[in-house]
């Protein structure tokens, strides 16, 4: 391995990292803890998290509401920094990093899909794709290539000067989909994808993360369904904030 | 399919009022789906004046949701006049009227409608971003523009955080700060507290109450007549009209113009 990763990471960037440890786990949790202060005590939402998840992977987490998923998600893409324990991505050790250096990770990996709202109203399909790499950085003429890269590898070119009302339901979320592949990430992160879609559109939808998974991308999604969770090579349950193993 | 006392009505209508931040004379909105239409909006006049803060109540199906989305230019009208801010916009382009939306319009949204992989900073400057031209804003305006609204909110201390560290109140504190960083001519509001509870539903309520105080036209739709009380003005909606329109005791403005229902 050789080398402080955090000195690494900061003299090459978050790629670069991955590069330099292509055999590490892409996400390792050690003993991962997220409580709140409850009057004498407290209440935890996940307890003693330990999971290893490999580069390629497809892993679905289940359990019933409020079991903890949505938080293990954001503790994931490091959207919510506040946990016990240990979180290690390719080696980094994301539990000691600072806000920034947690970002530059986070946007350089991990792409996030979300069950709904990722899409501005406001802005065209393009525009819309065109956010993520906004910030991170991409200069505008290469924006304008891998946007239109992105809407000719999902099938939408036709749809980019529409506003997300006037797509179909499973068309926004395919949007979504593009919106969290268009930076390249290493990692997507679901979060109940299909939740607001007809079974014919989440299969679609499926067999897209399907297709990304082939093609190298590791992705872990949160789902109720069965069906959904058939997609993924293996599934860990919650409850209660605990992992069944 | 004409109804007589609809071109009664009419007559009687005064034109668009120009000096209105927003005017509407005959609205119409049907939605045609399978070979049935359904009458939305059927014929409804509002004029609200500049620094108003306008209740639209009315039971579910009566239309307000519809009326909010024109309102808010995102959806068109089947039939009748809009001005906004003295400029006729009910037969914009798609593009145009998401230029006007974008510079005219904050939208506070049930569900906050935050990106939860942005920071509070980055959701709330990201429509400054997509100014362009005249509107277009610098970076040092931009950043001006998010921590004063976030300020206002009472939320600038929580610039780095993501929407998952944040409770619903603090997220929809920083949806209106986003909203409101637009320094749009209006802010239109659906059903705002409808997913937090009591104690976070009047904070919202407190802070809208707030900014409108501050100067700002504040239009909200709510099926909650204790938070419609909040407002000086309560427009009431039934069947795709306008039926009551009428001045709280103690707002700011006594003239609620009732015009033909």
């Amino acid at each position: 391995m050789g080398g402080n990763p955090m000195s690494i990471l900061a003299k090459h960037g978050a790629a670069s990292v991955a590069q330099r440890h292509p055999d590490a786990p892409i996400i390792a949790l050690h003993n991962v803890e997220k409580g709140y202060k409850m009057g004498g005590g407290t209440s935890y939402v996940l307890r003693r998290i330990m999971l290893v998840i490999t580069p390629g992977e497809f892993v679905t987490i289940m359990g019933p509401s409020g079991a903890g998923k949505s938080t293990l998600l954001a503790i994931l893409g490091m959207l919510d920094p506040v946990f016990s324990g240990q979180y290690w991505f390719r080696g980094l050790p994301v539990h000691d990093m600072n806000v920034g250096q947690r970002q530059s990770l986070a946007r350089a990996e991990i792409g996030v899909v979300f069950q709904q709202y990722h899409l501005l109203d406001d802005l065209t399909v393009a525009e819309n794709l065109s956010v993520p790499l906004d910030y991170r950085g991409v200069s505008r003429s290469d924006r304008a290539a891998r946007v239109a890269d992105i809407l000719d590898r999902f099938n939408i070119v036709g749809k980019k000067d529409l506003y997300p009302s006037q797509l179909s339901g499973g068309q926004q979320q395919l949007v979504g989909i593009a919106r969290a592949v268009v930076a390249e990430p290493s990692l997507i992160l679901a979060d109940e994808p299909t939740g607001n879609l007809h079974s014919a559109q989440a299969r679609e939808i499926m067999e897209l993360f399907a297709r990304l998974n082939a093609a190298g991308t590791t992705i872990v999604q949160v789902t109720h369904s069965d069906e959904n969770a058939r997609y993924g090579t293996r599934t860990i349950r919650l409850s209660d904030g605990w992992m069944e193993s | 399919m004409t109804n007589p006392s609809d071109s009664a009505a009419t007559t009687l209508v005064p034109p668009p009022n120009a000096d209105a931040l927003i005017s509407m004379r005959g609205i119409k909105k049907v939605f045609v789906t399978d070979e049935v239409e359904t009458h939305a909006l059927v014929e409804v006049h509002l004029d609200v004046q500049e620094g108003e803060y306008v209740a639209i109540s009315g039971p579910s199906g009566c239309g307000k949701t519809t009326l909010l989305s024109i309102l808010g230019l995102l959806d068109s009208t089947t039939e009748g006049e809009y001005w906004l801010a003295g400029e006729p916009v009910a037969s914009l382009s798609p593009a145009d009227r998401a230029r006007v939306r974008n510079r005219q319009i904050g939208f506070i949204f049930q569900a906050f409608n935050l990106i939860g992989d942005l920071t509070v900073y980055e959701n709330v400057e990201l429509p400054l971003t997509y100014r362009t031209g005249e509107s277009a804003l610098g970076a040092t305006e931009r950043k001006r523009r998010v921590v004063e609204a976030l300020e206002k909110v009472g939320m600038a201390h929580r610039t780095r955080h993501y929407p998952a560290q944040l409770s619903g109140g603090q997220q929809q504190r920083v949806a209106v700060a986003r909203a409101v960083a637009g320094e749009p001519a209006i802010l239109l509001a659906d059903e705002p507290t409808g997913n937090l509870d009591s104690r976070n539903g009047e904070a919202v309520m407190d802070l809208l109450q707030g900014l409108h105080h501050g100067g700002a036209t504040i239009c909200m739709v709510t099926h909650d007549p204790r938070y419609a009380e909040h407002a000086d003005r309560s427009v009431h909606l039934f069947d795709g009209r306008v039926v009551e329109d009428t001045a709280h005791v103690g707002g700011r403005r006594g003239d609620a113009p009732l015009l033909p229902a």
